[in-house]
């Protein structure tokens, strides 16, 4: 594979909170339009990697390189805030929290656009009924406000946000955890969809390994930090060799679990 | 085996800033002594406000219509004594633990309270009731963590308190609302098996609150299905998940993705989850299932029995078997 083909690298990257290592020499190369999940339980350490790649922490250590340049450090230069900010985009886990309750989707999506490619206000609202139609919002649901959409609805006002930049690469932090069952695999559908006509890359930070395999063609299995497996998503699920990969594998309920106390578990091996 | 708990026709109407709102129309369930039922739907569908009503903690001004029996006691109609009697006899454990515990008080002080005021129990006999149950949940060194704030432990060490808690009344009905929701997988399930533990060594019966079939199915003896505010399907919970019933079920089963397959497409049910004041007339889940028709939209579905399930589907017994995969259009 070239090296025009990578999207994102993150090298040797490294956060230290006080003194906890929250991230540790973490590494890995994202190519154009495939997907990589990071999996791991709380405290694991994803989501920090997540908030290093758009920008929100800075890393202790390392590099992380989109589109070829490097983001590792702050910018000081507005232009080049923006320019990162196109790039890379993140929809968050709660889309209670994450949208402006005083401004309907349409509004948010063309905020975002004025800001990122200006154009004419015929132009953008054009460009606003597309995003709205990828997702799958109709106009009345864009020209809602987020109160009066349900948590689904919500989600993908979130989705069609973060893709109003063009970006690269979408992170998508545990962002269909808090949905329900018939809604989670309506928008899997869409972020499938939008993958396949836009070449687009996504980090999915998720614990769900069910959705891990759904979306993802790469996965990272995160454990206090560090990077204890990586491989094919479907054959790290099917034959997982990292202890710590097997336990969360077995502790996935499906017919014929059987739940294990950890004590059961110690004795057992 | 006896019925422990009798829910007949129960509907509950909430109080909301534009009148009355049904939340539960007609609901049926019963769980007999050292039962797990499983109880699992999407948002609106009643689940909660279920277990509320038999715990006797819905909001004010509710109406209910319909009984509650427990152990032949009519529950609606308990008052005082009786009603705090009701309910250390049915613990509650809820989704959020750090939302239900006193951040400034040690544990030690929220989990003896009830026996100290409401049993009069001495407080050092009290204490030692607490660190004896810490440790049927798998807490190590309990006196320790009697002695510490709620901050001071993890959600899933938090979670378990909450079960011992519970436990302490010596309840004969645990109802647990998405009690392993918030937690990881692991501690998920390390909470399970506790709880499977529990059942088993004490006779408990329980009403298992999730929105995960397959943790239903997992754990649980039987399970009832909501949608919109009624029950749609009652099935042995292991058959509900191969082989459902209701073209509901059916739809939740095959909405989920699979740990051990990737499908091209996830099969998606359109729409949205409808509470029960905003469901449609003739069958609640008829504007977004693919079997629906004319009819199912013009009467209101009744509950029948199919293959030892219940199942609220007039076109139940021709779907038989067609449910699953591949019948969605």
């Amino acid at each position: 594979m070239s090296e025009s083909d990578i999207v994102l690298s993150v090298s040797g990257l490294r956060k230290v909170f006080g003194t906890q290592v929250a991230v540790d020499d973490m590494n890995f190369e994202l190519p154009a339009g495939k997907s990589l999940a990071i999996v791991g339980e709380s405290g694991s350490g994803k989501t920090t990697v997540a908030r290093m790649i758009v920008g929100l922490e800075k890393p202790t250590a390392g590099t992380i390189i989109a589109c070829g340049r490097d983001r590792s450090k702050p910018s000081r230069k507005g232009a080049e805030r923006k320019l990162r900010g196109r790039e890379v985009q993140i929809v968050f886990q709660d889309p209670y929290s994450s949208l402006d309750p005083r401004q309907t989707g349409a509004d948010l999506v063309d905020e975002v656009l004025r800001v990122h490619h200006g154009g004419s206000a015929a132009d953008r609202a054009k460009r606003v009924a597309d995003l709205a139609a990828l997702v799958g919002l109709d106009q009345r649901q864009m020209n809602a406000m987020p109160k009066a959409l349900s948590g689904g609805q919500r989600q993908r006002v979130a989705i069609a946000r973060a893709l109003a930049t063009d970006p690269r690469v979408l992170i998508l932090d545990e962002s269909v955890a808090a949905l329900d069952v018939s809604i989670q695999a309506q928008v899997l559908n869409v972020l499938a969809d939008i993958r396949d006509q836009q070449g687009i890359s996504y980090v999915l930070i998720s614990h769900d390994l069910a959705v891990v395999r759904q979306l993802t063609d790469e996965a990272l299995v995160m454990q206090r930090g560090v990077v204890v497996e990586r491989g094919v998503t479907s054959e790290l699920l099917d034959n997982p060799q990292h202890p710590y990969t097997q336990l969360l594998r077995a502790s996935v309920p499906g017919p014929g679990w059987t739940p294990q106390r950890a004590r059961e578990r110690a004795a057992a091996v | 085996m006896s019925d422990l708990l009798t829910v007949t026709e129960l509907t509950v109407r909430l109080k909301m800033d534009s009148g009355m709102r049904e939340v539960i129309t007609g609901t049926s369930l019963s769980i007999a002594q050292g039962e797990a039922m499983g109880l699992v739907g999407e948002s609106g569908s009643g689940k909660s406000m279920t277990a509320k009503a038999i715990a006797r903690l819905l909001p004010d001004g509710a109406e209910t219509l319909g009984s509650v029996v427990f152990d032949g006691v009519d529950v609606l109609a308990l008052t005082g004594d009786e009603l705090r009697e009701h309910r250390s006899q049915v613990a509650v454990v809820f989704q959020d633990p750090r939302a239900h515990i006193n951040p400034v008080r040690r544990i030690d002080d929220f989990m003896t309270e009830s026996l100290r005021t409401l049993r009069d129990v001495p407080k050092a006999e009290a204490t030692k009731r607490a660190a004896a149950v810490l440790e049927e949940v798998g807490i190590d060194d309990p006196a320790k963590r009697l002695r510490q704030y709620p901050h001071e432990l993890s959600g899933g060490m938090l979670q378990r308190v909450m079960i011992a808690t519970a436990l302490l009344s010596e309840p004969r009905l645990l109802l647990a609302d998405e009690c392993t929701t918030a937690l990881d997988v692991t501690t998920q399930a390390e909470v399970m098996a506790i709880l499977d533990d529990l059942r088993r060594d004490r006779g408990l019966s329980m009403l298992f609150i999730t929105h995960d079939l397959e943790l239903a199915g997992a754990v649980c003896d039987r399970t009832t299905v909501m949608y919109a505010g009624q029950v749609v399907e009652t099935r042995e919970a292991r058959l509900l998940h191969g082989d459902p019933l209701h073209p509901y079920s059916a739809a939740l089963v095959d909405a989920r993705p699979d740990i051990d397959s990737t499908a091209d497409r996830l099969r998606a049910i359109p729409g949205r989850p409808l509470s029960a004041f905003e469901a449609p007339s003739g069958c609640r889940f008829a504007t977004r299932c693919s079997f629906a028709q004319d009819s199912c939209r013009e009467h209101d579905q009744v509950i029948t029995e199919l293959d030892g399930g219940l199942v609220r589907c007039e076109r139940a017994v021709e779907l038989r078997g067609k449910v699953r995969e591949g019948a969605h259009v």
